[in-house]
């Protein structure tokens, strides 16, 4: 029969593996992002971050004390600004961000082909 | 029983829409989709957390959601794009505020009766959030201009910052020994809201983008301590998402101010200190030009690469950009736009404001991509940049932001600056490329400039 501090280190241990992966495959993830969108980046992260309304909605609801009450009301009303202002903002963003309509081939990721004064497109694309 | 693998199952669904939604962001098409996957994900955490057995009031819960939505509608869709750096700032700050109350929460419920492993994790939470509160807040302020942009420095504040980081470790420490201490609790809470503080008010606001990214990182680890507090993995998943992503994108912007996170936390950049081995513009002039013959450059230039900084955010004038370039594209001419990696106030600050001036984004050149176009671009037309285009990052060793990674826009044949005047940046360092005999002035609010750039190009 283990011990309870026990479980709760192998407990805290497996917290601590899901950890250091999640953290392992943001990082992953992120160096991929192009500095195009850094800005949408840094506000889809935030309203994810937002996910602490779980521990808020605990709180205001389990009606343990009246402070905790109060204190969880304040969290989820916070959590949901953060939430709620986050994606919106971040769905502005990324609704703005356009490629040429006519010529998706042109990769911004080509300096070699760049030399070429004449560029990608010498039209000049006269609606917005 | 059902009802817990229920909720596990919703939390599991949730992480995996939340990375897939990051995931998203990889490539721009497809992006906003990504990012509506990460909400369901929000939303299937949210429902699978109303369903728990512990929840018996909802009455709290509604109101809380109300009255955040109400709040929070307006600053995702109504704060301007000019503003989303505040409104950033401002979100890190709800964010953090809801993890530490959380924390707080769990601690006054124990009675601080909690083991050493849950103190620990509770200590996180708090301290991180309360300082991202705190941090934010001053960073919102700064950017809003409510607090001074300029770095504010005093005699001594490192050792104080020092004191009070040491004095909240030592509390922490002694808390995770002997958890049952209440007011020692909520000292250290007192004293890590304090150290948010001390902590943005000698940064400026040329290095806004490192702090940002770096509260966006504190704001994302507040939020997995809650989950190592209250054992839920989806809080973990998404904090260390967010930590790591903001942790990147501040080492990002420090590698592309040529500068340690030490440095910019604690250099407070442009103090006087800083300045004084750096050359000085005695005996140098300018060369100004009128905004007909700067629009006769443009106008007949073959290839002009714009330089936009944050003068142009602050001018609100990415929509006059675009039609200049758009003027400019009609009689021939080719604008491509070099978009320095810390240019503006926040990670991708020029993209945003361009991409709202519908300036398709395969026009968007990165730093390493467009360098080496200079050399035989025509004309390189600066817009509110300074430090990101300072030659004495590239030859003045006494100069603050020596070694700085800079766009060659002093490589182009002719450089036209748009300015408002002979201010020196916000770095508040002397930039030798308004001196250069290539270089000519435009002064005049930024909006004003390009307005009349427009008109006069049309006429050509």
């Amino acid at each position: 029969m283990p011990s309870p501090n026990l479980v709760q280190l192998s407990i805290t241990m497996t917290e601590l593996s899901v950890f250091v992966l999640a953290g392992f495959l943001g990082y992953q993830i992120v160096t991929k992002v192009p500095p195009l969108v850094h800005t949408p980046l840094l506000s889809a992260t935030n309203a994810i971050c937002g996910i602490s309304i779980v521990g808020a909605l605990v709180e205001a609801g389990a009606h343990q004390t009246t402070v905790s009450t109060i204190l969880g009301f304040a969290a989820v009303t916070a959590a949901t600004i953060n939430i709620v202002g986050g994606f919106l903002m971040t769905d502005r963003m990324l609704k703005m961000f356009k490629s040429r309509p006519k010529t998706p081939t042109a990769a911004p990721s080509a300096p070699a082909g760049q030399t070429n004064p004449a560029g990608p497109s010498g039209r000049a694309p006269g609606e917005n | 029983m059902a009802r817990t693998v229920f909720i596990e199952a919703t939390y599991l669904a949730a992480s995996i829409l939340f990375i897939l939604g990051m995931r998203s962001l990889t490539r721009t098409e497809g992006a906003r989709r990504g990012m509506q996957m990460a909400m369901v994900g929000m939303l299937l955490a949210v429902v699978g957390t109303l369903i728990n057995h512990s929840i018996v009031d909802y009455r709290w819960i509604m109101a809380g959601l109300a009255v955040g939505t109400v709040l929070g509608y307006p600053l995702g869709a109504r704060v301007p794009m000019t503003s989303i750096p505040q409104a950033i700032a401002a979100s890190h700050m709800f964010g953090a505020i809801a993890a530490t109350l959380v924390g707080v929460a769990e601690y006054y419920n124990a009675g601080g009766n909690v083991g050493s492993g849950t103190m620990t994790a509770l200590g996180f939470e708090t301290l991180l959030g309360s300082l991202t509160i705190t941090g934010s807040f001053m960073a919102f302020g700064k950017l809003q201009g409510i607090v001074m942009d300029r770095p504010l420095t005093f005699r001594g504040q490192n050792a104080l910052n020092l004191m009070l980081f040491a004095a909240t470790i030592g509390i922490f420490g002694y808390l995770i020994v002997t958890p049952a201490h209440p007011a020692l609790f909520y000292a250290m809470v007192g004293l890590a809201l304090l150290i948010g503080v001390s902590m943005v008010l000698p940064i400026g606001g040329a290095d806004m983008p490192v702090v940002i990214s770096l509260l966006n990182s504190y704001a994302g680890l507040a939020s997995a301590a809650t989950g190592f507090a209250i054992g839920n993995n989806v809080l973990i998943i998404a904090g260390a998402l967010d930590g790591a992503s903001g942790f990147l994108l501040s080492i990002l912007m420090s590698k592309a101010m040529n500068r340690s996170f030490a440095n910019v936390l604690f250099g407070a950049f442009g103090t006087p200190a800083a300045g004084a081995g750096a050359k000085t513009a005695t005996g140098l002039t300018v060369h100004p030009i009128s905004a007909e013959d700067a629009a006769m450059r443009l106008a007949y230039a073959s290839e002009v690469i714009i330089v936009p900084g944050y003068g142009m955010a602050v001018a609100q004038s990415q929509h006059q950009v675009r039609e200049l370039a758009e003027q400019i594209e009609k009689r021939g001419g080719t604008v491509k736009y070099a978009i320095h990696p810390v240019a503006g106030r926040m990670p991708g600050h020029m993209n945003v404001l361009l991409a709202e001036a519908n300036v398709p984004y395969d026009r968007l050149y990165d730093m390493d991509e467009i360098n080496a176009e200079f050399d035989h671009a025509d004309v390189a037309l600066v817009i509110g940049a300074n430090d990101v285009v300072n030659p004495a990052a590239r030859n003045d060793r006494s100069s603050p932001i020596y070694g700085m990674p800079i766009l060659n826009a002093d490589h182009a044949k002719s450089i036209i600056v748009l300015k408002r005047g002979m201010s020196p940046g916000f770095a508040g360092i002397e930039n030798e490329l308004f001196y250069d005999q290539k270089t000519s002035m435009l002064f005049g609010d930024a909006k004003a400039s390009l307005t009349k750039l427009v008109a006069e190009v049309k006429n050509v």
